[in-house]
């Protein structure tokens, strides 16, 4: 493949809260967490993730894909349990 | 490995996205799978990943993931396939009270290797539970946990 082998790291703030957890007066706090996670490489899908509550507060994830190029965007995008999403974008250098 | 290039994003909470990112939201190409993450067991994880049984393997190395972990609020993880085609790579930590954990869909071009954190609730087997050429592939790890994560 041409082009680089390009390292991503990503870290996300997110409680990712497990529905586990009990508040001071032992009620249940809902779950709350990145169900989808994607990286794309100029429009191209690198990784797709499906995560469950027992990925860990404010997530990391690492990994490398060939034929990146300095200036080429990156962009990760994420769908919560309640709907809610973020997309960001940065560029390789 | 010769790494050349590099990309970090730090990605804010949800609040901030509408200021931030417009009409930028393509969505995740993975739909994710209820069956999955509700099942109980390796077997029923991977019958509700699409596959039919599974085989150990030895292909697999978990880099700097550590045999005793601290703290089990966020244990690394490193998963690196070494079987030919991998298409994906699935965690699943026993002992919680959803085993699966994560699961990672690698196209071509990407290496067959991630890096993430996890909540472990208590000393667990960890599998790597890889998909090569259609086929389904486990790699068994424990991890010891001084200090739980999930409570």
């Amino acid at each position: 493949m041409q082009g680089d082998k390009v390292l991503v790291r990503v870290l996300v703030t997110h409680e990712m809260e497990s529905g586990q957890r009990k508040d001071a007066e032992g009620k249940i706090i809902p779950a709350h967490f990145i169900r989808e996670l994607s990286a794309r490489h100029n429009g191209r899908p690198v990784l797709s993730a499906q995560w469950g509550p027992a990925v860990s507060k404010n997530p990391f994830l690492q990994f490398t894909f060939a034929g990146g190029k300095p200036g080429d965007k990156i962009q990760v995008s994420w769908v919560d349990s309640k709907g809610d999403t973020r997309t960001d974008e940065t560029a390789i250098s | 490995m010769t790494l050349h290039r590099r990309a970090i994003l730090k990605l804010g909470g949800a609040a901030t996205l509408a200021s931030v990112a417009g009409g930028l939201r393509p969505r995740p190409a993975a739909a994710w799978n209820p069956a999955a993450f509700g099942a109980k067991s390796l077997d029923e994880i991977v019958a509700a990943l699409g596959g039919t049984g599974y085989a150990p393997t030895k292909a697999v190395s978990w880099g700097a993931t550590p045999d005793i972990a601290e703290n089990g609020a966020a244990v690394q993880v490193s998963i690196t396939s070494a079987l030919p085609r991998t298409q994906s790579i699935a965690v699943v930590i026993e002992k919680n009270p959803g085993p699966l954990a994560a699961q990672f869909d690698v196209p071509p071009g990407t290496d067959p290797a991630i890096v993430t954190r996890f909540k472990m609730a208590q000393t667990s087997n960890v599998h790597a539970v890889i998909k090569a050429d259609g086929k389904y592939f486990v790699a068994t790890r424990e991890i010891r946990v001084t200090f739980g994560g999930c409570g």
